[in-house]
């Protein structure tokens, strides 16, 4: 394909860590074809070649922390085509959401000895609070196949093939014995998106669930039935699920509900079986 | 029929001569924290489980058991109809089979319902339509069936009529006795099993050990703490479709898709075409899929079954009721492990009774 005709690709950063974009780095045997295959005019973390807009397709890294970058990301869906929004700070917040449930000027005071020069919101938001998305890819970092799949699809105007099933899936597929029912883990992937491949549950280990909440996600009777059965504390309820995707909402509503019960001193976690 | 008696080295000796004819054995494999069906070369000694709704652990026996345990999350279904299985792919245009040639199989410590559930499966899948890679295997496979010896916490399969006894469609039986010094009575019901008796070799059994078997399947038939009434389980589900049961049972479903994962007659699957991002070859993919999600029920503008309700019901109505209507007969054979493995401990004979209770 000549240059001028391919597809543009540009990468974008707000609040984050970098991994998301990092993984289209890490697609080493497939960046020479993406590359040819698309015109990648802007990527700050991988090439000084800087290009203005108009982009076919931007991948938007990172969550809004500042009035600064609400202007930019207007500007970006401005001059974008297809805006996809990738990882957990993009989607749902990230960890630095956190501060959403806490007094922001109370960090800013612990970490900087100057925290006056700051200008920062009191939140951190997902990109879809503040602009039309096209299509938003889970994961803390994204998986980079699954990334490959996302851009690839909108390059040839098809829609990506990414199911929105659960963790458990992709678990049982690959044959992990479940942590849950054999030991007792606290485990999230019943309501977690699949797409890690069942990453932690595969090392023994409970889904953290940084792949952000599953369509139809269940998540107030997952909890109690951990705190009913598996020993789960409410700090230790309202942490995980403040953790990668603090601002999807399924897991907000369940996070405030664990905030009531410790007020009113309720022991909740009714309802469910022996086990 | 005759029966023959095995010591434990006998048993080793039918896997070290399947091995040598080339024949992959798949058995039992102490995994993390489980049973699993796995390749094998000789067999784990002493383990047992512990199961209840959501609940599972691999327990120690103080014996010499090779069949001390019951179920675990493994289904024999993951070799004959793999989770995830490349059918064709297109390169230049051209479509070319992803089709290997079959191994020869022996699955070893077949369970009487799992068994039931093979033969319900391969009427899914060589019935009215055949599915030429299932069939290859299926083919080249050899069946070495357990009876039963103890019941787990979750199994039912006397309820469902499966078991505990092994019914007809094994090559070979085995019967596990005495288990701190365990022996086994072993039967053919096919030329291939006979053969591999003969090759073992062995003392016929006495009558004596004949009763023996018999007392040890039904001391396992009184073990089972779960009951289950089928009859007109079909119209009783059909006709109780608006019960209020379903949301209760909704409120605690997660939708996870884990029970028909791991339940041997399950055959629900997807196909998708994947992208080699560098060669841009696509190729067919199957993999497992599950009326819990949604993608199962999308149909060309919007997911026909979206919530959690309206899934638990398809699951359980097409389990036990629609299943009588395309195969015959019921897609459950007792085996339990959809009341293990499910996180939240959903035990469907519990649900079903409460549903069939008040209709
Ligand atoms: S280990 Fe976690 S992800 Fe895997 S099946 Fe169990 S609950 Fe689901
Ligand atoms: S429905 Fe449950 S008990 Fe019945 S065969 Fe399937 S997994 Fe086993
Ligand atoms: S119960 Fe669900 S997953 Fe199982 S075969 Fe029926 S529709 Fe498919
Ligand atoms: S369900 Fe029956 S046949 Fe299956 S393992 Fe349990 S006791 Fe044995
Ligand atoms: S019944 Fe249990 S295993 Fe099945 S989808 Fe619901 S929560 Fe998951």
């Amino acid at each position: 394909m000549a240059r001028s005709d391919r597809p543009r690709l540009a990468v974008f950063k707000f609040a984050s860590c970098d991994g998301c974009q990092l993984s289209l780095l890490d697609c080493e045997d497939e960046l020479l074809s993406i590359a040819e295959r698309l015109d990648i005019v802007h990527f700050p973390e991988a090439s000084r070649r800087m290009l203005t807009g108009p982009y076919d397709i931007a991948l938007v890294e990172g969550s809004i922390t500042t009035a600064h970058d609400r202007e930019r990301l207007t500007e970006i869906r401005e001059q974008s085509g297809f805006l996809v929004s990738i990882g957990a700070c993009a989607t749902a917040g990230g960890l630095q959401a956190m501060r959403n449930f806490a007094d922001v000027s109370d960090y800013a005071r612990t970490v900087y000895p100057h925290p006056e020069y700051l200008s920062t919101l009191e939140t951190s938001t997902p990109i879809a609070d503040y602009v039309a998305v096209d299509y938003e890819l889970h994961g803390c970092p994204v998986d980079k196949y699954q990334l490959l799949e996302v851009v690839l699809a909108f390059a040839s105007g098809r829609r990506p093939q990414i199911a929105r099933e659960s963790v458990c899936m992709e678990c049982k597929a690959r044959g992990n014995v479940c942590v849950l029912v054999a030991q007792g883990q606290h485990c999230l992937g019943p309501i977690t998106q699949a797409g890690c491949g069942a990453l932690c549950p595969a090392y023994s280990r409970g889904c953290y669930g940084c792949f952000g909440v599953k369509e139809q996600a269940q998540v107030g009777p997952l909890i109690d039935h951990l705190r009913a059965h598996h020993g789960m504390t409410l700090s230790q309820a309202r942490r995980s699920l403040r953790a990668y995707n603090p601002a999807a909402e399924p897991l907000q509503i369940i996070a405030l509900q664990c905030d009531k019960d410790d007020v009113s001193g309720s022991k909740k976690g009714s309802g469910g079986h022996d086990g | 029929m005759l029966m023959q008696r095995w010591t434990p080295r006998d048993v080793q000796a039918l896997i070290n001569g399947l091995r040598t004819e080339g024949v992959r054995v798949l058995g039992p494999r102490v995994g993390d924290a489980a049973i699993l069906y796995d390749e094998i070369e000789t067999l784990p000694i002493g383990y047992g489980d512990e199961q209840a709704p959501g609940h599972y652990r691999l327990t120690a026996r103080e014996d010499q058991s090779r069949f001390g345990y019951n179920l675990g999350p493994s289904t024999w279904k993951q070799f004959l109809f793999p989770p995830e299985e490349a059918i064709f792919r297109v390169q230049d245009g051209e479509f070319i089979s992803c089709r290997e040639q079959p191994e020869r199989m022996a699955f070893l410590g077949v369970r009487a319902c799992e068994l039931a559930a093979i033969s319900i499966q391969d009427q899914v899948f060589m019935g009215d339509f055949t599915d030429p890679g299932y069939a290859s295997r299926r083919e080249n496979l050899l069946l070495i069936a357990v009876n039963c010896s103890q019941a787990s916490g979750n199994c039912f399969c006397a309820s469902t009529g499966d078991g505990p006894a092994v019914g007809v469609g094994a090559d070979l039986i085995l019967t596990e006795l005495r288990p701190e010094d365990p022996y086994y009575l072993v039967e053919a019901q096919t030329e291939a099993g006979q053969s591999m008796i003969s090759a073992v070799g062995g003392p016929a059994a006495a009558p004596g050990e004949i009763d023996a078997r018999d007392e040890a399947l039904a001391a396992t038939r009184l073990q089972m703490q779960r009951e289950f009434a089928t009859e007109g389980i079909a119209e009783a589900l059909y006709a109780a479709l608006d019960h209020p049961h379903w949301d209760a049972v909704a409120e605690r479903c997660l939708a996870c898709g884990n029970c028909t994962q791991v339940c041997p007659t399950c055959f629900c699957s997807s196909t998708r075409e994947q992208v080699n991002p560098v060669s841009l070859e696509v190729t067919h993919m199957r993999r497992w899929e599950s009326c819990f999600t949604a993608d199962h029920s999308y149909l060309s503008g919007g997911v026909v079954r979206p919530s959690v309700k309206s899934r638990y019901r398809q699951w359980l109505t097409h389990k036990l009721a629609g299943w009588e209507q395309q195969f015959g007969v019921s897609g459950c054979t007792g085996c339990g492990r959809c009341v293990s493995w499910c996180p939240v401990g959903i035990d469907l004979t519990e649900e079903v009774a409460e549903i069939r209770r008040s209709v």
